[in-house]
């Protein structure tokens, strides 16, 4: 979904800026909707948005950078989210994550070298009850072991 | 004859593999040639149950659970549309202890209902709280509510209707209500569930906000990571405004209330509410020094109600049932019900509605039934990761926001994240402090700079580096932190780190457990361990990283492992020599 970046950056931001700028606060949503066109917020569409929102570049600049959220390049084929926080901690989300690291041998915040899997750490999914918990692609995922985390890899392989 | 079935469409259901029951009860039935009707409910809040399916037998709801798509054709086996015998079954759902023994007034549709059905939301009692508030005077309901002695339930506690009576007689063509759903506490999920279960009583409680404050907009800032409830809500919000429950005209009263879902993206700090303001407005989620108070001047620096799911979604309660009804539950200055969401380490975990006042010993140890690791309980966590580790020692300690604060702690949004003996609290001290570090908006020097300087001194007492010290350093910084910073987030970590401190002062004692614990290995690893800085130096990966992708070798012999690691990441022969032999010492 985020592959076909062309020369037209300018012109589909142009459009989901005019068409949200109406809401009262549009910046984050004109962002949500910029990184899932895109699937990331491409350098080139700051300035179409600071124009049109009336904002200096840096003031865009800032927002985009503040938000864990939004990214400035794309990601693999997957995106897979492991839990790091307290609840997931108390039931092996620690082991949980150095053996899906291994798996597919790269450390949070990083792409395998196929493009497949971007591996990213999530501070609570509300799963917390269920520990420890994941995300592949927006579905979510609970109570997993060293079996069901090797099982999500393979899947995020594909 | 159609049998109806409830199988949740709650996340942690569905996490658990809800979806593929429904197919799977959806495919057996087709062959079996049984009619069913199956409604995705909410959670009834059982996690361990989950997915619970739920049939309905001469007017009772009998539970299944936990069912997993593989179970289902054993289940139509033994007859369970008709309530048939299995080992998977519970009994009727109400009659389950871990249920029957609550008080739901917040919770009271949460998992009965379809979630997206005004008419099963009317059925039980939904809107009487609203039609009520249309007949008072605005300075009517607020009275109800804060006589109710609703405080927030955001975790701060203040009392609602105070918060609400500001807003009132502030001056101002245009007011909002915000709903704070930004529920990033580790160990909380009682917003997520009242969204996703019964997303119509958090409209309901909003709009009563509005026509008792003059409020004709709001908002729900929740969190990215919250993908179904945000479905859900947007839902319901659209089904809200058809129907005519929002609108120009709220339930034909002529008074005008609207509100949209707004997501948030990835920020724990915009839990806070002058952050979440500012987010809201399109800005960095930065703190704003208060005054001015968002009563007077929140979002686009007008009078604005801020309060949390939990806080709004009991109001149609109040309102309905009065705020005596109420009040009459708990303790103390805590009145009413309080969702406790048991987490992490435990047996039974999922939502418990109550009245303030039960023991920490009570939920830990009978509602939750004690961990699921079977070990004994070491430190639990109560109120998010800003709030306090307690001991055993300190299980007497009732649930409510006076008890807790008197122990150095807090409820918090009332998420209790239960450990057993084997984690390191020196560990959970450093990760409160890293926490804090990666989410500190950055305006104030006691949380920005505090939190990385945390984690540094937490890393020495962990070397053994003038451990003595160093704990006095964590606790000056502490200190600084919790009195110098702009909000909770860096004026609250100290309370993980202390109590840590305070009541497991052991696991802070790390080099006298290496001379005196006997522990051959430590030994051993001085000399691979030696290395160790220049293979970061020179790799540019953590050690972790390493032993990671040494541990995925598991099983091969110790030569082999360092041939993997010069051959497929090209580290030198001493390097990988001292790293395999460092990790499989640690297993040894």
């Amino acid at each position: 979904m985020n592959l076909h970046v062309s020369g037209d950056v300018a012109a589909r931001t142009l459009a989901i800026v005019t068409a949200m700028k109406g809401a009262e606060g549009p910046l984050l949503p004109i962002l949500h909707e910029i990184q899932a066109e895109f699937g990331y917020v491409p350098q080139d569409s700051l300035p179409v948005i600071a124009r049109e929102l009336n904002l200096s570049r840096a003031e865009v600049h800032g927002v985009v950078t503040f938000y864990h959220d939004f990214r400035d390049h794309p990601t693999g084929r997957h995106v897979l989210k492991l839990c790091r926080a307290e609840a997931c901690q108390s039931m092996g989300a620690d082991a949980v994550a150095a053996r899906v690291k291994a798996l597919l041998g790269i450390d949070f915040h990083q792409t395998t070298l196929d493009g497949a899997v971007t591996l990213e750490p999530v501070y609570c999914l509300g799963l917390c009850s269920c520990a420890p918990s994941a995300m592949l692609d927006g579905e979510v995922h609970a109570g997993l072991d060293a079996a069901a985390a090797t099982e999500l890899v393979r899947e995020a392989r594909r | 004859m159609t049998v109806k079935v409830y199988v949740p469409k709650d996340a942690a259901a569905l996490a658990l593999g809800a979806d593929r029951v429904v197919a799977a009860i959806e495919r057996e039935a087709g062959e079996r040639g049984v009619a069913v009707a199956i409604v995705r409910n909410g959670s009834r809040g059982m996690h361990w149950l989950e997915p619970l399916v739920e049939v309905v037998v001469d007017h009772e709801r009998i539970a299944y659970g936990p069912v997993r798509a593989g179970d289902v054709a054993s289940l139509f086996a033994a007859g369970f549309l008709e309530g048939g015998d299995h080992p998977l079954r519970q009994g009727a759902t109400k009659d389950i202890p871990f249920l029957k023994q609550q008080t739901r007034l917040t919770f009271a549709r949460c998992g009965i209902v379809d979630p997206l059905s005004l008419d099963d939301y009317r059925r039980f009692r939904g809107l009487t709280g609203l039609e009520k508030a249309i007949a008072m005077a605005p300075v009517d309901i607020v009275t109800e509510v804060t006589d109710s002695g609703l405080r927030g339930r955001g975790g701060a506690g203040f009392p609602t209707g105070i918060k609400w009576k500001t807003v009132l007689d502030a001056a101002g063509p245009q007011k909002y209500i915000v709903c704070n759903a930004d529920e990033g506490d580790s160990g909380t999920f009682a917003d997520r569930m009242i969204m996703e279960g019964d997303p119509f009583v958090l409209i309901e409680g909003m709009a009563i906000a509005g026509l008792a404050t003059g409020a004709t907009k709001g908002f729900i800032y929740t969190r990215s990571e919250y993908p179904h409830a945000i479905a859900a809500m947007s839902a319901a919000i659209e089904i809200a405004r058809r129907e005519g429950v929002l609108g120009p005209s709220v339930m034909g009263s002529g008074r005008a209330f609207d509100m949209e879902v707004r997501v948030g993206a990835g920020a724990y700090v915009c839990g806070e509410e002058t952050a979440l303001l500012n987010s809201l407005e399109g800005k960095r989620g930065i703190v704003r020094a208060k005054p001015p108070l968002p009563a007077h001047k929140g979002l686009f620096d007008c009078p604005t109600v801020i309060n949390n799911v939990i806080s709004l979604a009991s109001v149609p309660i109040i309102l309905d049932r009065g705020a005596t009804f109420y009040r009459d539950f708990g303790m103390g200055r805590s009145r009413g019900t309080i969702p406790i969401q048991i987490a992490g380490n435990v047996k039974h975990g999922g939502l418990y509605e109550t009245a303030f006042g039960l023991s920490l010993g009570e939920i830990v140890d009978h509602i939750a039934g004690g961990t699921a690791s079977e070990r004994p309980v070491k430190a639990v966590q109560v109120g998010g990761p800003l709030g306090a580790y307690f001991p055993r020692a300190l299980f007497d300690t009732p649930f409510d926001y006076e008890s807790f604060a008197a122990k150095d702690g807090l409820i918090g949004h009332a998420g209790i994240v239960v450990f057993d003996d084997t984690v390191d609290m020196l560990h959970q001290a450093r990760f409160a402090m890293e926490f804090c570090a990666i989410e500190s908006c950055g305006k104030c020097t006691p949380c920005r700079i505090g939190s990385t300087r945390g984690v540094e001194v937490a890393d020495n007492i962990a070397h053994g580096v003038e451990p003595e010290k160093n704990r006095e350093l964590l606790a000056d910084l502490c200190n600084t932190m919790k009195f110098g910073s702009l909000c909770a987030l860096g004026g609250f970590t100290p309370y993980p780190v202390m109590s840590a401190m305070t009541h497991f002062p052991e696991d802070f004692t790390p080099a006298p457990r290496v001379e005196g614990g006997g522990m051959s290995e430590t030994e051993k690893l001085k000399g691979p361990a030696s290395y160790f800085p220049s293979i970061e130096k020179k790799y540019g990966q953590p050690i972790e990283h390493w032993k990671a992708i040494v541990r995925a070798q598991e099983g091969k012999a110790h030569m082999q492992i360092v041939a993997f690691l010069k051959e497929t990441h090209g580290l030198g022969h001493g390097h990988a020599n001292a790293l395999v032999a460092a990790t499989l010492a640690e297993n040894a």
